[in-house]
């Protein structure tokens, strides 16, 4: 039977199991959405920017491990897509996105409403098509959701001319794709990991160094395997956390610029750095020369980019997480003799203990104020790391990768690579699009949330009931601190006086309003939020001079932590009106010459 | 240290762009590059000059074969290669350097490939270094246009690439 382009697409989505589609129309996407609305296979959730429609995409991708979709019109449509697809590419997160385009006889015109998304997108996509003939869009639509999921996951676009959907051809959709040019390396070289074994049973002060190709191979249970057989500890990178248990006593937590003191301490200190799924980054390794300089080091990943990509390494092996680690697992289980010295192994325990009590992770409570530190050790008490947590990019970022535990990589939402606020609530709605029973919390700042907020209207229209925490600092928090740290405090437009009221704005657009201000009121506001069967914001008011410690300083070397606020440091400057209360008692003039700083320029109201 | 790539990619819109886009994005650089069809209409040949140290030239390399439509990619440094460039040099000539022009030619065993009263248009091919060379000796007679294809390399017969 002959069918039209979008009847085409339509089928297609089925055949790769899509249920649910994030998206927007507009003109040239119009026929697709008559087909959308004539069908109940697929749910379609309409955001209310382009750029919450693929983060959606991207945060049900995520949750799943399935491949995100996003269907956009032409131009302004496709263009509002770059920033998630940027996104998606930096932190291998499948997704194909359909972005409508004119037809084909006005491509190159500058018609009403084109833009050329391939070109434009040729940098942050892992492939895309502009798909010409009606002839191709079935074995397109297949190859785009298999080099999106096969690999390193990525984001593929599709660009559809307005004619293509209307065009009509025979169907039938591929049973496999075989692109000659492509050939994901899945199995690791055996000499290689054989290598690797030798060197594991050598190490003497061993880490396991993992990310998020952990996560992504879904290679957790064969993480955890191989840190028990050769009782490793294990440090995660952003992207990773979750890919080893949280709660596991031989966790470090999260190394790097905010990492913990262990953990950048025995990366440091180790003889063998055993590094999967993660590519080095530079928020990571600080200083490269001195991250790790006594380490013999294995790496694995999928993409053989990633390897000597920033620094040289002992044993690489190209391959999929998840293969290349049972088969390490295999081969070290068949040896025989011990995998390794159990003396040498508590000496090796009882130096990270060390380094764990020298510095361990903290902050001082208040009986006055919240600190932001506190709400997420609350949220992680209250829900036991049973949430899909995701978040937005700054102070209350780091904050949860610190103080949140997680069980599951795939309940972890952030933006690692690219930082991108706006990201964390349509992130999260898209997850909760897919786990429609599950708590879904976004930690969120009074900065961050103002991006994307609109999308508030999606999580009340299709009942998304997503919890969105901000830990209002009135601050863009983690600008303040660097310029406090580093640019004499002089805080130079990161003072975000006119911020909304998020109780009446929740309210405005249907959902929930609450607010917490005081320490004693956080629990039963949580709690409230928690209960309430519908999207609510919760307005928590923090201690806006709280900076993220421990941190490495840009330039630095991970050994040179710091980890609190030099001796003169002065106070934050403090907002005098804070939406949806009385006036606090100092004005801002008051309270900054109190603190003898600078007035920042921006405090002028 | 300069190295010649030679690559198989998919004749595709985009596929060139593609690849232009990855040196231009990652700081690699290009001293020539040409493109040409093969035997198979589906499939371009393409021959990169670039130069970086080893760990830059591995990744260009990496870089180049993680497109989707790269096929393949060689380095024939250190391989047995035919590598040949073509140009076109047009040169001034006074009756009284006529003599001297074609006598370059010859040595280079180049050819006239068109003439006029005052110039000579001569055409070359060789290897990078016989071309600048002959280039060198034209200069005094006066060069008025110049252009040169790049590079292209094919594997020997009876090496393995
Ligand atoms: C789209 C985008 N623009 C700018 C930045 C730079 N940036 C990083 S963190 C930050 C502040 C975020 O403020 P907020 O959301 O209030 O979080 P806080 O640090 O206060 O917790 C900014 C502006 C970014 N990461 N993303
Ligand atoms: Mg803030």
């Amino acid at each position: 039977m002959k069918l039209t382009g979008s009847a085409i697409l339509i089928e297609c989505l089925k055949r790769e199991g899509v249920d649910t589609l994030f998206g927007y129309p507009g003109g040239v996407v119009l026929g697709l959405y008559d087909h959308l609305h004539q069908q109940n296979d697929i749910r379609h959730v309409l955001c209310r920017h382009e750029q919450g429609a693929i983060h959606m995409a991207e945060g049900y991708a995520r949750s799943t491990g399935r491949v995100g979709t996003a269907l956009v019109t032409s131009g302004p449509g496709a263009t509002n897509t770059i920033t998630g697809l940027w996104d998606a590419l930096m932190d291998s997160v499948p997704l194909v996105v359909f972005t409508g385009q004119v037809p084909t006889s006005l491509i190159g015109n500058d018609a009403f409403q084109e833009a050329d998304i391939i070109g434009t997108s040729l940098s942050c996509t892992k492939y895309n098509f502009l798909v010409k003939r009606v002839e191709d869009l079935a074995r397109t639509i297949k190859e785009a959701y298999y080099i999106a999921a096969s690999g390193r996951p990525g984001p593929v676009l599709i660009d559809l001319p307005k004619d293509v959907t209307f065009a009509t051809t025979e169907f039938s959709y591929p049973d496999s794709v075989y692109l000659r040019s492509y050939n994901p390396t899945i199995r690791g070289n055996k000499g290689q990991i054989k290598k690797a074994a030798t060197a594991i049973r050598r190490a003497r002060r061993p880490v396991l160094y993992t990310g998020g190709g952990v996560v992504s191979s879904g290679a957790s249970a064969e993480l955890h395997r191989l840190a028990e057989l050769i009782r490793c500890p294990v440090t995660n990178t952003l992207m990773g956390l979750g890919g080893f248990r949280g709660s596991d006593p031989a966790f470090l937590g999260m190394l790097g610029m905010h990492g913990t003191y262990r953990a950048n301490m025995a990366m440091y200190e180790s003889d063998l750095v055993i590094a999967v799924g993660v590519r080095f980054d530079d928020r990571v390794t600080g200083k490269v020369d001195e991250f790790i300089p006594n380490a013999k080091i294995i790496h694995v990943d999928i993409d053989p980019t990633s390897i000597r990509k920033n620094i040289q390494v002992d044993i690489p092996i190209v391959g999929d997480v998840k293969h290349v680690l049972a088969d390490l697992i295999g081969i070290l289980e068949e040896a025989d003799g011990p995998l390794f010295d159990t003396a040498e192994r508590e000496t090796w325990e009882a130096r990270i203990a060390e380094m764990e009590a020298a510095h361990p992770l903290g902050y001082k409570t208040s009986s006055q104020s919240i600190k932001p530190q506190q709400v997420i050790e609350k949220i992680y008490e209250l829900t036991q790391g049973n949430a899909i947590v995701s978040t937005d990019v700054g102070q209350h970022q780091m904050f949860t990768a610190q103080y949140y535990k997680f069980e599951n990589g795939r309940d972890w939402l952030t933006s690692g690579g690219l930082g991108t606020m706006g990201y964390g609530f349509p992130a999260a709605l898209g997850a909760q699009a897919a786990h429609p029973d599950r708590l879904v919390i976004t930690v969120s700042g009074d900065g961050s949330i103002q991006m994307n907020i609109q999308e508030l209207a999606t999580a009340v229209i299709n009942e998304l009931p997503v919890k969105v925490i901000i830990l209002n600092n009135h601050y863009l928090g983690m600008v303040r601190q660097w310029q406090q740290l580093f640019y004499n405090e002089h805080y130079s437009h990161s003072y975000l006086a006119a911020t909304p009221d998020f109780v009446k704005l929740a309210e405005a657009y249907g959902a929930v309003g609450l607010r917490a201000t005081r320490p004693e009121e956080l629990e039963a506001v949580l709690l409230e939020a928690f209960r309430v069967k519908k999207p609510v914001f919760v307005d928590v008011q923090v201690d806006p001079s709280e900076n993220v410690y421990p941190m490495v300083p840009a330039g630095k070397a991970n050994f040179q932590m710091v980890f609190s606020d030099p001796d003169d440091a002065h106070p934050v400057p403090v907002p005098d009106r804070i939406p949806g209360q009385a006036p606090a008692k100092k004005s801002p003039a008051r309270a900054s010459a109190e603190a003898s700083a600078a007035t920042p320029a921006d405090f002028r109201d | 240290m300069v190295h010649i790539l030679s690559l198989k990619v998919e004749n595709r819109a985009g596929t060139l762009s593609r690849i232009a886009g990855l040196f231009s994005a990652r700081g690699f650089n290009i001293d020539s590059l040409t493109v040409a069809p093969t035997e198979d209409p589906s499939v371009s040949s393409m021959t990169i000059v670039t130069h970086g140290d080893d760990v830059v030239i591995e990744q260009i390399t990496k870089q180049l074969n993680k497109l989707i439509d790269v096929i393949k990619v060689v380095d024939t440094m250190g391989r047995d290669y035919v590598q040949r460039e073509t140009a076109l040099i047009k040169i001034h000539t006074r009756v009284e350097d006529r003599a001297e022009a074609l006598r370059v030619v010859d040595i280079f065993r180049a050819r006239v490939v068109d003439s006029s009263r005052n110039s000579y248009t001569v055409e070359v091919t060789g290897d990078s270094d016989k071309i600048d060379a002959m280039i060198n000796l034209l200069r005094p007679l006066g060069v008025k246009e110049l252009v040169r294809t790049g590079k292209v390399a094919l594997a020997r017969e009876g090496t393995r690439c």
